[in-house]
């Protein structure tokens, strides 16, 4: 396990000083320019979806959807961040509890 | 308070937010890690060595889940392929060399990069900052917990993390191609789920970002 832990982690380190130590000349190019900034939305997107609707590697649907679905609405509102944390667990929490 | 008040202020008060946010997730991760079968010290090990909560997420839920460990360090690492391609947009913005680049790279996550790309240079300092702080004390108490919070699921902390990730997605939804991305991304990586191994769904949303031409 700790084989495991060193070697993920230093890899995981050297592909974020990668990023920050490829020339500049690489991002003039617009199409790499244009993928990182979808990149994001994707994947963060992914996260969302397969951190919410999922339980292994089975699609479910729980309490959290309803934690997700309070925390868009205090995205929606331009709550802060924790606002919507707090929002979304106190939800999933007490559904749970009623459920 | 000042009358005038100080133009970071805004930026370290949000910062503090995003922090204490992820230092609530921490507190799950670490509740997570140790119920995996992790040690409170490789627990611990992770988050400062780490720092990329997904991949830490991966790696404790692969080995904990019955994966090798060898595929939960290689997924941990796939999903960590993201942070090259945030530090790939970060260069030109926090144009750091040396000891203060090697010290920035650690702080290239999902948070700091979102803050850092809204609110400049400041914004990813304090952010990765508050992050790491807030990230590694919530692991170190939701590990010396694990026993006490069991169940985690029962305080909804497992929806720490989706509430977090929909806060940060949803200032890069400005436009109908980003909104259709998104959900054909989330959808992709959804129906990939139950056919891929853990890990894997979510780097497929990654190819559908880099397939489609706008």
């Amino acid at each position: 396990m700790w084989t495991a832990i060193v070697v993920a982690a230093a890899g995981c380190y050297l592909m974020k000083l990668a990023g920050l130590s490829v020339p500049r000349r690489a991002l003039d190019h617009p199409r790499v320019e244009a993928a990182a900034a979808r990149l994001p939305i994707a994947l963060l997107a992914a996260l969302v979806t397969t951190s919410t609707l999922t339980s292994g590697r089975a699609l479910v649907l729980d309490a959290r959807a309803a934690g997700l679905a309070v925390a868009g609405l205090a995205v929606a509102l331009r709550a802060p961040v924790l606002a919507v944390v707090a929002a979304a667990t106190a939800t999933t929490a007490l559904v749970r509890l009623v459920l | 308070m000042a009358a005038i008040a100080h133009p970071r202020l805004p930026v370290v008060r949000d910062a503090v937010g995003i922090g204490v946010a992820t230092g609530a997730f921490g507190l799950s991760y670490g509740a997570v890690a140790t119920a995996a079968g992790l040690s409170v010290v490789q627990t611990c090990a992770l988050s400062v060595l780490m720092f990329t909560g997904a991949s830490q997420f991966a790696l404790v839920g692969v080995v904990g889940a019955g994966g090798t460990v060898l595929a939960g360090a290689l997924t941990a690492l796939l999903l960590g392929s993201r942070n090259a391609l945030y530090g790939l947009r970060l260069a030109p913005l926090l144009r750091v060399r040396g000891a203060r680049r090697a010290a920035a790279a650690q702080l290239v996550i999902d948070e700091s990069t979102a803050m850092a790309l809204t609110r400049g240079r400041p914004g990813f300092w304090a952010t990765g900052v508050a992050v790491f702080v807030c990230w590694n004390a919530g692991t170190v108490v939701g590990a010396l917990g694990g026993a006490a919070l069991a169940d985690p699921r029962a305080l909804g902390l497992d929806a720490a993390g989706p509430a977090a990730f929909v806060a940060l997605l949803a200032p890069r939804l400005d436009g109908r191609a980003a909104r259709r991305l998104a959900v054909v991304a989330g959808i992709v990586a959804l129906l990939a789920v139950p056919v891929t191994p853990t890990g894997v769904p979510v780097l497929l949303a990654a190819v559908v970002a880099l397939a489609v031409r706008r």
